[in-house]
């Protein structure tokens, strides 16, 4: 295209404008008159250009940001105490430290995948007075970020959750403070066993304290369908204590011996 | 994002004949889905896991797809952890890479769940690698196979908060495929928070976080309920300011984030839902000064990739001073480096990129069209000879190259003196030779501005034989009253007085 050299220099010239006569409006059968032309997001007009971009998304295009390459250093250990996590990139290490660490709750050592959820397991779990408050008015927050909604219990949190924020009623972060203990899935037997856990932490549903809106540290590999650590069941409980008080043992006199009572003992 | 592309496999001679008709079949397939209304497309975000550390590239080997069978059982041992799980699930993630893989995979009853479930793992290697075979499923162009992938998006959003650049960008994309997969889609991540999600998501300081969120932005706005859907919400938001903030970031670094956002605008501003708030915060400057940034870019080196940031900056300008009056007052540029910029633009890109000559020709008619200064400078800073080269281009490059020398004519009789000076004649009768009416009658519309305000172009164009190239029109119905017009009130005249001087100085002659 013939473009006349050394624009930007005519640019700074001082170049008087050419005066002006006023139009008069066209004469038929002659219609032309400058207007500015608008299209719409369909118009025909953009195919060319929508095309182009849609080539680029499809990676048929080149590439227009510069290139990076992520390197490789020699390994090292997650700093943090009592983490042994072992790692070759940054970016691993990155993940790792922002996935366990980074939005660690100090009180009771759980980690949340946000700040804000974060903020909020402190505010409901490790705050006393949160609780003396809830009492008396809504303080349970939405957890989705931008409604500003609030409840009275996190039972109605959950179902504002999944009735007007369409989330899943099983949404892992969101678990109550005390734990039921799950019953066992009643489907219909399926190629997965449907009863193990869905991830691989240690602790399980069944058995564990299932804690709101958090990340289990995974300490081990164990297998997951061993039970580990939790509440013992008040079955068991019961069993633990009749077998530690000898029967030989009396209150009182004339007391029925020990815990005789009338009905026969297991 | 791109990071990871720089070593593709670059094929011999018949490989680029083959990825060069790969290609126009994709055009083809994009040009029918686009005129059904049916314009989607998705974006992967996967390793080439065979490149080298010094950087040659490797053949990419097709991964064996698995069988339903093997699918099972790597969803057991994943659960047992009878193996290491990151191994087993990139295996997954190879498999996945394969449409039939996929669709047995979310026909497995419990397979998402496991999935998600290893997603939403503290151990972040397995998250990652599971992260990487939902974005798989994502980018599936079995519909049914995306929607598989819904109960996942309450979590891809929770994370779009995280701070691990490779993870959210992962989430990101996956967000992006699933956003443009269906109304459905939209239906539950609206009222899941993904504008608020994204609005604190934009935020983050990384470049590839941010190209992914404007990659999940642009395919929201695409749909087609987002002029009443969507465009409000992200309005009511913080998100256009930032928008404006990011589209002239950062160019040097690389143009990736520029693009997204700035099809985003182009996305909203052609919507026309409240361009008047747009305006209010300053984008028209902001879109200006970006332009002459690139233009200035041009000349000092080729950059790949340019055309596709000015195309929507073009589009939202334009669209911008067309703006309806009545809302908001009218849109006004005066800066004549602007104009500079676009016919560097239009130099640049003829060759390669056609297309972005007839959208610099769209803007450049909306800055002529009721403003003399650019009128004026179009032909004191020389530009018309470039201006009448267009008119040998596409229909639609001629016909704007024509409707914007009909505004410069109309500006008074200064202008049409300058244009005829400058050899607008000779161009405006070849364009007459044109078989297309519109084209033709574009020609008429100027000849008439040039003859009302300029007696001596009527004899000009006698003397280059323009009435024999008018008459091959007198015909065509759409043309012939204009022909007809053109012809009685000048041309004819002109030529009976023409032949009258001949006569009178024949006569003076004959009888000396």
């Amino acid at each position: 295209m013939l473009l006349p050299p050394e624009l930007s220099v005519s640019l700074r010239v001082e170049r008087p404008m050419l005066p002006v006569q006023p139009c008069t409006p066209p004469r038929a059968p002659f219609c032309f008159s400058p207007s500015r032309l608008r299209f719409h997001r369909q118009h025909e007009f953009f195919e060319d250009g929508d095309i182009h971009r849609h080539l680029y998304l499809q990676d048929i295009l080149t590439n227009v940001t510069e290139v990076t390459e992520r390197s490789k250093v020699s390994e090292f250990c997650c700093h943090i105490v009592g983490c042994c996590q072992v790692f070759d990139t940054l970016e691993g290490y990155e993940h790792h430290y922002n996935t366990l660490h980074r939005n660690m709750c100090s009180f009771c050592k759980r980690s949340f995948p946000s700040v804000h959820l974060l903020d909020t397991h402190i505010l409901e779990w490790h705050d006393s007075l949160f609780q003396i408050m809830a009492e008396k008015q809504k303080m349970y927050q939405c957890l989705v970020e931008g409604c500003a909604e609030k409840f009275k219990s996190s039972k109605d949190r959950k179902d504002h959750l999944v009735k007007v924020h369409l989330y899943p009623s099983d949404f892992r972060f969101d678990k109550p403070k005390k734990a039921k203990s799950s019953t066992k899935h009643s489907k219909p037997p399926s190629k997965l066993d449907m009863s193990m856990p869905m991830d691989v932490n240690v602790e399980t549903y069944e058995q564990s304290q299932v804690d709101s809106m958090e990340i289990c540290p995974s300490e081990s590999m164990e297998n997951p369908t061993q039970p580990v650590s939790g509440p013992i069941s008040s079955l068991q409980e019961k069993k633990l204590y009749k077998s530690r008080i000898p029967s030989t043992i009396c209150f009182g006199q004339g007391a029925s011996r020990g815990f005789k009572s009338m009905k026969k003992k297991v | 994002m791109w990071s990871r592309r720089s070593c593709r496999y670059r094929p011999d001679a018949s490989g680029l004949e083959e990825l060069r008709a790969r290609r126009r079949e994709q055009e083809s397939a994009l040009r029918k889905a686009r005129r059904q209304q049916q314009l989607v497309s998705k974006r992967l975000l996967r390793e080439d896991s065979l490149v080298n550390g010094d950087g040659q590239a490797g053949v990419e080997i097709a991964s064996e797809p698995l069988s339903e069978q093997e699918i099972l059982q790597l969803l057991r041992d994943v659960q047992r952890g009878t193996e290491e799980r990151k191994k087993l699930l990139s295996r997954l993630r190879q498999g996945l890479q394969h449409k039939e893989c996929q669709q047995k995979f979310v026909r497995l009853e419990g397979s998402m769940r496991v999935l998600i479930g290893l997603f939403t793992s503290s151990l972040a290697n397995v998250q990652m690698e599971a992260a990487r075979c939902l974005h798989e499923l994502s980018h599936s162009s079995d519909p049914s196979v995306a929607e598989a992938c819904l109960p996942a998006t309450s979590y891809l959003l929770t994370y779009l908060s995280g701070h691990s650049v490779e993870f959210t960008e992962l989430c990101l994309y996956t967000l992006g495929n699933l956003a443009v997969e269906s109304d459905a889609v939209r239906k539950q991540l609206l009222p899941q928070g993904i504008i608020p999600a994204l609005t604190s998501c934009i935020q983050s300081p990384h470049m590839a976080v941010l190209e992914g969120l404007g990659y999940v932005l642009s395919q929201l706005l695409q749909a087609r309920e987002a002029p009443t859907k969507i465009i409000p919400l992200v309005l009511d938001s913080v998100l256009p300011q930032h928008m404006l903030r990011l589209v002239s970031s950062n160019l040097e670094l690389g143009m990736g984030v520029a693009v997204e956002f700035a099809w985003c605008l182009h996305y909203i501003v052609c919507s026309h839902v409240n361009n008047a708030l747009l305006i209010s915060q300053g984008i028209v400057s902001t879109l200006v000064l970006l332009l002459l940034e690139l233009a200035s870019m041009i000349s000092k080196a080729a950059t790949e990739g340019l055309e596709l940031l000015i195309c929507p900056v073009l589009r939202c300008l334009s669209n911008l001073l067309a703006e309806d009056e009545t809302e908001v007052c009218k849109v006004q540029i005066q800066d004549e480096r602007l104009l500079v910029a676009l016919f560097l633009f239009m130099q640049y890109f003829l060759q390669q990129h056609p297309f972005l000559v007839q959208e610099c020709l769209w803007l450049l008619n909306n800055l002529t069209a009721d403003e003399p200064i650019f009128c004026s400078a179009v032909l004191t800073l020389d530009l018309l000879p470039a201006l009448l080269q267009l008119l040998s281009c596409s229909r639609m490059v001629t016909l704007l190259a024509l409707t914007v020398l009909c505004n410069i004519a109309e500006k008074g009789p200064a202008y049409c003196h300058q244009l005829h000076q400058k050899a607008v004649l000779p161009s405006l009768l070849s364009t007459l030779a044109l078989s297309d009416a519109q084209v033709v009658g574009q020609s008429l519309e100027l000849l008439h501005l040039l003859f009302l305000q300029l007696p001596e172009a009527v004899d000009d164009f006698l003397r280059q034989a323009g009435l024999q190239a008018l008459e091959q029109h007198q015909d065509n119905p759409q043309l012939q009253e204009r022909v007809r017009a053109l012809s009685e009130t000048y041309l004819q005249p002109a030529a009976a007085s023409l032949i009258s001087c001949a006569d009178a100085s024949a006569a003076v002659l004959t009888s000396s």
